[in-house]
């Protein structure tokens, strides 16, 4: 009896040493672009809402027109949709005004990549967000995970799939480039590498002091994202949530693994249990207390 | 494993069953409805609110209340009160009952259901990131451990069957299970320890769009809590309802010495959240005035309730005031899961959530089932401790 009690301890300070492995786990985990890592940089000042990126983001995955309004005639959709990865928003507010595109933003370290539960979504070739409905069971916790409440899902129908922007990483493949940016007539938003995009928004900012908020939005917002934005009018009143530098999952990583890892707090705690159950067996039932 | 249970015998096809019956029946259709023509059709769920009513109820809220068997089995086998054994089998009961429609619930939210299988079987595409993933594993596994704990129940009955192949196997299982049930319970406990926590986890994943409220890094503690009070609570309501449905004399002494238990958790559980909110500096949302503001401070009152209904002695004593306080702490817990799932996430003002009628009506078809069920096993297979009121008639 002494000596299983003693093995219940060492599984207790086993489990616990594992649980305090907490708080070192996280800075270790945060991941950074891949060195290949491509990417969007909209720009507020260029962008004149034509909309020409909307058409041929449908066109490009196959996507049917969205119209809207009252005779509902013209392809106008309102918001990322089932039928639309790709949208143009216009803000306005007094004098102050401001398109703004809005898909997918390729995070670096991605909320739905972390919660979707076979990887039918995950950054693979070039750190794009992508989607392989063929592991996906339609749970929609990537629509909870997103920041951007970006992955849309398909309710009208009985087989659905989650429909999001994937940078067009078929064009990709064939050597061309999305095609939002593609058709981009003011050159509003433009396709690159991410540390070029970077480096571009900044000589940007350098160039014309006071024409922008003073910010990359992207470079580390929620642990950073491979579409990049620069703007004249405040982030937040184009819809932009407020991320700190961490991204969500980093913070739940560093929860689950410090729990999880290799296994060993479940373990130990399994045996604690089987360990004090076979030290109450002996004992024999207790009764009343 | 529990020497005095014995069916409770009686009709089965009752005006209880037959009612039920009739609801299952409108709920197969919406069901069907589902299927064929999608989420969409049936459901308000939305982009906004992708979760609703049937995780927030049948999958979050319906395992909680299944955890009667987990907070029993932390009673009898590692706290070795013994005396709690008869209340065993029927906790396991409502669990496994719980979870196998939870799991029935979970497949009819996804929206590509036919892939599933996917799930336990790709292992080598198994995200160890993903919250959900563990709940997912976890669940399944704890579903099948919970109906090879009840299994003897079923075994005990069919050792005299008449037909020769089921007499052998269930005498051939019953030694086995008894040799290998101590490590069956472990696994007993150590599943819904890892995932009842980890369905407090999985919301922390929606970042800033969880409130302040309720986004906290110890939601997974105050998860396992939570459910271990709900647990309690649902295996109290069981109890007193089978003695009264079935005539049964109630087992109150030992009901009274279970409540005795579940006050203090509920203190742990109260002064937990509320330490949290201070330390986080979001106390003052609990008194903002808004909907949220009121539904959190509702949950408060609601699980501080039942610790003064249950004070003394004579209260612990009193059946009815027993099963009111169990009701109240059920209620407590499921608003909990509820708020956390659905009020305390923020998509944006342009969106917006009622669960549909189709989807009240397929968690009423589920709750159905679970009774239908319940009331069909314990009348045939050995389940319930307790002597029945003989010769008076079932309410049930």
């Amino acid at each position: 009896m002494g000596i299983s009690r003693r093995a219940a301890l060492q599984g207790m300070v086993l489990g616990g040493a594992s649980v305090a492995g907490a708080a070192t786990a996280s800075a270790a985990e945060r991941p950074e672009a891949p060195s290949d890592a491509v990417g969007l940089l909209y720009d507020t000042t260029l962008c004149i809402g034509c909309k020409t990126c909307v058409v041929a983001c449908q066109d490009a995955n196959g996507l049917p027109r969205d119209p809207a309004g009252i005779d509902a005639k013209y392809d106008a959709p309102v918001d990322l949709s089932a039928k639309t990865k790709n949208v143009i928003k216009l803000y306005v507010e007094g004098g102050k005004r401001s398109f703004v595109k809005v898909q997918c933003m390729h995070c670096v370290d991605p909320a739905c990549t972390s919660a979707c539960m076979l990887g039918a979504l995950q950054k693979r070739e070039h750190g794009i967000v992508s989607y392989d409905p063929a592991l996906c069971v339609g749970c929609r916790y990537c629509e909870v995970a997103c920041p951007y409440n970006v992955p849309r899902f398909e309710f009208a129908k009985a087989t659905p799939k989650i429909v999001k922007c994937e940078l067009c990483r078929t064009r990709l493949a064939e050597g061309r480039e999305p095609a939002c940016s593609e058709v981009c007539p003011r050159k509003a938003v433009i396709f690159g590498k991410r540390s070029d995009l970077l480096k571009e928004a900044k000589r940007r900012l350098a160039a014309s002091p006071g024409k922008y908020v003073p910010k990359v939005f992207g470079e580390t917002d929620g642990g950073g994202t491979q579409v990049l934005y620069l703007s004249h009018v405040p982030f937040e009143k184009l819809g932009f949530p407020t991320l700190g530098d961490e991204s969500t999952p980093s913070l739940l990583r560093s929860i689950q693994h410090s729990v999880y890892r290799g296994f060993a707090a479940p373990a130990a705690l399994y045996a604690v249990l089987g360990m004090v159950m076979l030290r109450n067996r002996r004992a024999g039932p207790g009764g009343e207390p | 494993m529990t020497p005095h249970a014995t069916p409770v015998g009686g009709r089965l096809w009752t005006p209880s069953v037959q009612l039920l019956s009739g609801i299952l029946g409108i709920s197969l259709i919406v069901m069907l409805w589902r299927f064929v023509f999608g989420l969409g059709a049936t459901t308000a769920l939305n982009d906004g609110y992708p979760l609703g009513l049937w995780i927030a109820f049948d999958v979050v809220t319906g395992t909680a209340l299944a955890c009667g068997g987990y907070g029993v089995a932390i009673l009898v086998y590692v706290l070795n009160k013994g005396r709690y054994h008869p209340m065993v089998r029927p906790a396991l009961l409502t669990s496994a009952l719980g979870y196998t429609l939870a799991a029935i619930g979970v497949n009819l939210d996804l929206g590509r259901w036919y892939l599933v299988w996917k799930v336990p079987l790709y292992f080598w595409h198994w995200n160890f990131n993903s919250a959900l993933l563990e709940v997912a594993l976890c669940i399944m596994a704890y579903m099948v451990v919970l109906w090879i704990e009840l299994s003897p129940a079923f075994f005990e009955k069919f050792q005299d069957s008449p037909i020769g192949s089921l007499r052998r196997v269930s005498r051939a299982a019953l030694p086995i299970l008894e040799k290998a049930s101590l490590w069956i319970i472990a696994l007993g406990l150590l599943l819904p320890t890892m995932h009842q926590s980890s369905l407090g986890t999985l919301m922390l994943l929606a970042g800033a769009r969880l409130h302040p409220l309720w986004n906290t890094p110890i939601l997974p503690l105050l998860f396992l809590i939570s459910c271990v009070s709900m647990g309690y609570a649902m295996v109290v309501f069981e109890s007193a309802f089978s003695s009264i449905a079935f005539k049964r004399t109630p087992e109150i002494k030992m009901l009274a010495g279970l409540a005795g238990a579940m006050v203090p958790i509920l203190y742990v559980f109260a002064a937990l959240r509320f330490a949290d909110l201070a330390w986080r500096g979001r106390l003052g949302l609990l008194f903002a005035g808004d909907g949220r503001s009121v539904l959190a401070a509702l949950e408060f009152v609601l699980f501080l309730a039942p610790t003064v209904m249950l004070a003394t002695r004579a209260r612990r004593h009193d059946l009815g005031n027993l099963v009111r306080a169990a009701m109240v702490m059920m209620f407590a817990g499921a608003l909990y899961r509820f708020d956390t799932y659905l009020v305390a996430f923020t998509p944006g003002a342009h969106w917006s959530y009622f669960p549909s009628v189709q989807e009240i009506l397929v968690t009423l078809g589920l709750v159905s089932v679970e009774l239908i069920a319940y009331i069909l096993i314990v009348k045939t297979f050995p389940i319930l401790a307790g002597h029945p009121a003989a010769a008076e008639r079932q309410a049930v």
